[in-house]
């Protein structure tokens, strides 16, 4: 232990026990899967390792291992945003021409069933979101996620993915009219 | 003044995605709802936009009540990498 009280130290053997639950909830709370958030936490610990020597004690244990992961959480954006000849998203509606931006005549969102069974709380339901956001291209799935069932501010999931505002609202729009569109065919008018 | 106020089908739904979330602009709200007058479609969206809403509302209360870990057995694993890479 350093004799500076203000210094921070590291000890790697207590690393494990001490921060892998906070760092494997803060990555699955971003990638939304707990073997790659599993991944990103090993890599965070052997890339501390490997840097410990260039440690200067300016920042707390945790908060120096989490500006790694922090780190780690970015590639595995930029790497499943290049995923090229991956699906994108299905387009709902004219890219150009005369009616660039009106509805695609077979996407026009349809009147659902007046079901009141389909709209309570159940386990079906919260199965059928989860199926549909599944079917989202991953970058879709990871950026809705974030925003709407994580809840995080739009300012932080923009800097946290290096991106900018309107390009997450791009995202979101093009992930909640899929969305809206999957669970009418899967659930509402099913 | 009406040519500002006149949107696509796809910038109205753009706007109603983001008022979900309480980003919408009072501007982007007053062309919305002019958006409403003159399109049933965006209309519905909007309504059933709303119901999604309450279901992902559902959803993320659901996963604030769960707290995830890792099992001590991935742990004890971990810890053997990294002791391995110590040495």
């Amino acid at each position: 232990m350093s004799e500076n009280q203000k210094k921070h130290t590291l000890d790697p053997n207590t690393w494990i026990d001490k921060y892998a639950d906070y760092l494997f909830n803060y990555a699955v709370t971003r990638v939304n899967n707990s073997d790659i958030a599993k991944d990103l936490v090993q890599e965070t610990f052997f890339a501390g390792l490997k840097s410990a020597k260039n440690f200067e004690g300016k920042a707390a244990e945790r908060t120096w291992l989490v500006a790694i992961l922090k780190r780690k959480v970015i590639d595995y954006y930029r790497k499943i945003n290049s995923n090229k000849g991956k699906a994108e998203v299905r387009m709902n509606f004219h890219q150009d021409g005369e009616s660039e931006g009106n509805w695609l005549e077979e996407r026009v969102p349809q009147t659902w069933d007046n079901d009141a069974d389909k709209s309570i709380e159940s386990e079906e339901l919260k199965s059928a979101i989860d199926q549909c956001i599944d079917h989202l291209p991953e970058k879709y799935a990871m950026v809705f996620r974030m925003k709407t069932i994580q809840e995080f501010e739009t300012e932080e999931i923009c800097k946290e993915l290096n991106i900018t505002a309107s390009n997450l609202w791009v995202i979101i729009h093009r992930a909640r009219t899929q969305l809206r569109r999957c669970m009418e065919d899967n659930w509402f008018n099913n | 003044m009406f040519k500002k106020l006149k949107i696509t089908c796809d910038e109205a739904t753009s706007i109603c995605d983001k008022s979900q979330y309480g980003e919408a602009t009072v501007f982007q709200k007053i062309q919305l709802n002019f958006h409403f007058l003159v399109c049933k479609i965006c209309s519905m969206y909007t309504k059933q936009n709303s119901e999604m809403s309450k279901v992902y509302k559902m959803k993320a209360k659901d996963c604030k009540e769960k707290k995830q870990c890792m099992s001590s057995s991935e742990k004890e694993a971990l810890k053997k990498q990294l002791q391995e890479l110590e040495a």
